[in-house]
């Protein structure tokens, strides 16, 4: 059995900040576990730029913002074992793990960092009527194809979904020489940066259609056409309004889905608002010891929070390192309010971590002229922001003094909008 | 009098700018830094844009190499800059930073790789 004080499961963005602040702050045994051959997670197939204008204050490609990581995880005394999958944790911090040179692994650890990221949600997942061929494909999947391994997925592409992903492929299979025929969105709003509809979709003169969805997909071998339909307020497709695109390819943009399969192993509990794990403020999970962070515990829109956020993390998990410490059972309770979908943190302990933490949050609809705010018991107001559009497509974070919130057992951030009476 | 409306690309934040030209003049509004103000006026007079792709890798770990031009380039020429980058093949290993096609099409701008790869 190997010994170490701080293994680091999955070696992204966030595995890899986890392990390099762990290190900063002392601990010295550490083992970043990936099961890919390399480190660097989800960055790798996004060669796009746009990664590190918060952390770095430039801006990057994803595989730059990966390099420089791994440089920084170079210099320190962390171990790196890649082509190893985790299968399993205790609550006893045990990892079970498998790799092609050693075989079975059994290690140990004092502490452990969940940061296995997250994955696509697939054509299952959202039922789309009709046939079966060749040619339907996540986005993320053709990404990696068209990035790493040199494939173009398709001549003559549908994309569904308007999120960041869809958006930057949109982009890089027209510049690959590939007609992107409609990227089509069932929601009245895009779910990506303005930035992408500008410089992904418009400067190519690619159209989007909001308020559409795709209600069939027709071929024997290969997709030979999809059926786009307008949908209605209920997001009901309507009758008669159905357009044809004689394409070879549907591109899924439809959402990602943080990969727990390891957390629940050792009975980790989970959010299902955020479909991550429930944290306190210093990003540990309910199992002592075990801290989240990453795409693992909510999906993020930018690298740079993931970082943070990860930073965090390693350095709470190497302080319980030297001196393991408990939660106590009064920590505050974050309820989610009018048109908040999720929190990260869950709860706030004012026994242990920072003086101030952040909050993230997503809203569950767009709101123009916001005002967020986060109420305690008998109403009184803690924290309160102004804020001109918030959109679910974007993580919100706000900053809190923990002070504020002594002898709460239960707070509620919501957002309304400016006129609406409080 | 000439005015546009856009959105600032040059961060996540996506503030929308109005450019007015007046007697070759421009004036950017709703920025909310001053690189949007560069931007508004470079978009309406010469749209530039930094291209990112891939080119083929020889004797490395995956048979592509992530690359990007080290600058903007004239948005005319992003086919173009395509194809040069399309001819291009690596032999690794290969540096992050390392100049693998230089002055892209006379642009004074070189094209770098933006992942080391090293030889397998
Ligand atoms: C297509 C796409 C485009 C994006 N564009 C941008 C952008 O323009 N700007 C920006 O700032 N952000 C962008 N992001 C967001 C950002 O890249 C992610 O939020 C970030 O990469 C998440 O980091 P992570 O480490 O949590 O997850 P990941 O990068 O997914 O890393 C998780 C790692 O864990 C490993 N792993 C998982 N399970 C196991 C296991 N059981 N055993 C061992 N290893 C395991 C995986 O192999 C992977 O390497 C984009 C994301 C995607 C998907
Ligand atoms: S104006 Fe400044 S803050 Fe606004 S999008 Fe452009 S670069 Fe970002």
């Amino acid at each position: 059995m190997l010994h170490y004080d701080l293994v680091v499961i999955g070696g992204g963005p966030a595995g890899l900040a986890a392990a390099y602040s762990a290190a900063q702050n002392g601990v010295k045994e550490i083992l970043i576990l990936e099961r890919d051959q390399v480190t660097g997670g989800i960055l790798n197939q996004c060669i796009h730029n746009g990664f590190g204008l918060h952390y770095f204050k430039e801006e990057l490609t994803g595989p730059e913002y990966a390099q420089r990581f791994e440089e920084l995880v170079a210099e320190t005394s962390a171990t790196v074992m890649t082509d190893t999958m985790v299968l399993g944790i205790t609550p006893e911090k045990q990892i079970y793990a498998l790799n092609p040179k050693e075989g079975y692994l059994t290690i140990e650890a004092k502490s452990i960092v969940l940061a296995m990221g997250c994955r696509e949600r697939t054509r299952g997942a959202i039922a789309i009527p009709g046939d079966r061929p060749a040619g339907v494909f996540t986005a993320g999947t053709a990404q990696r194809y068209i990035n790493m391994e040199g494939y173009l997925v398709g001549k003559r592409i549908v994309i569904l979904g308007s999120g960041d992903i869809g958006l930057i492929m949109a982009r890089r299979m027209t510049l690959e020489g590939a007609k992107v025929l409609a990227v089509v969105e069932l929601m009245p709003y895009s779910n990506g940066l303005n930035r992408n509809l500008v410089q992904c979709l418009e400067d190519y003169g690619i159209p989007l259609y909001l308020s559409h969805t795709v209600t069939d997909i027709k071929g024997k071998a290969r997709v030979e056409k999809v059926i786009v339909s307008e949908v209605d307020q209920n997001k009901a497709p309507i009758p008669g309004t159905e357009m044809e695109f004689d394409c070879d390819t549907l591109l899924l943009s439809v959402g990602l889905i943080p990969e727990n399969e390891v957390s629940k192993t050792a009975g980790i509990e989970l959010d299902r608002r955020s479909n991550g794990a429930v944290v306190y403020d210093d990003m540990q999970t309910n199992i002592e010891g075990v801290f989240a962070c990453g795409n693992v515990l909510h999906v993020h829109d930018l690298v740079d929070f993931v970082t943070l956020e990860s930073m965090k993390a390693g350095k709470f998990a190497a302080k319980y390192v030297k001196a393991p410490y408990a939660h106590s059972d009064d920590a505050i309770e974050i309820g989610n309010g009018e048109r908040v979908s999720y929190t990260v943190p869950q709860k706030i302990d004012l026994s242990c971590g920072e003086e101030q933490t952040d909050l993230f949050f997503r809203v569950n609809q767009v709101v123009k002229k916001g005002v967020i705010t986060l109420t305690a018991s008998d109403g009184r107001v803690i924290f309160q922001r102004r804020k001109p559009t918030l959109l679910p497509a974007e993580m919100e974070k706000i900053t809190l003094k923990k002070e504020d919130l002594k002898g709460e057992k239960k707070v509620v951030l919501s957002v309304r909008m400016e006129d609406e009476k409080a | 009098m000439m005015k546009r409306e856009l959105i600032c690309i040059v961060c996540p934040q996506g503030c929308h700018l109005t450019v007015t030209e007046e007697n070759g003049s421009y004036k950017v509004t709703g920025n909310t830094c001053k690189r949007g103000e560069v931007y508004g006026v470079k978009e309406v007079t010469a749209p530039r844009r930094v291209i990112t792709s891939t080119m083929k890798l020889q004797g490395g770990r995956l048979p592509r190499v992530p690359v990007k031009t080290n600058g903007d380039i004239p948005k005319e020429l992003i086919f173009q800059c395509m194809e040069e980058i399309d001819h291009v093949t690596v032999t690794a290993p290969v540096k992050a930073g390392q100049v693998v096609l230089p002055n892209v099409l006379g642009t004074g701008v070189d094209v770098v790789a933006t992942r080391t790869m090293g030889m397998v």
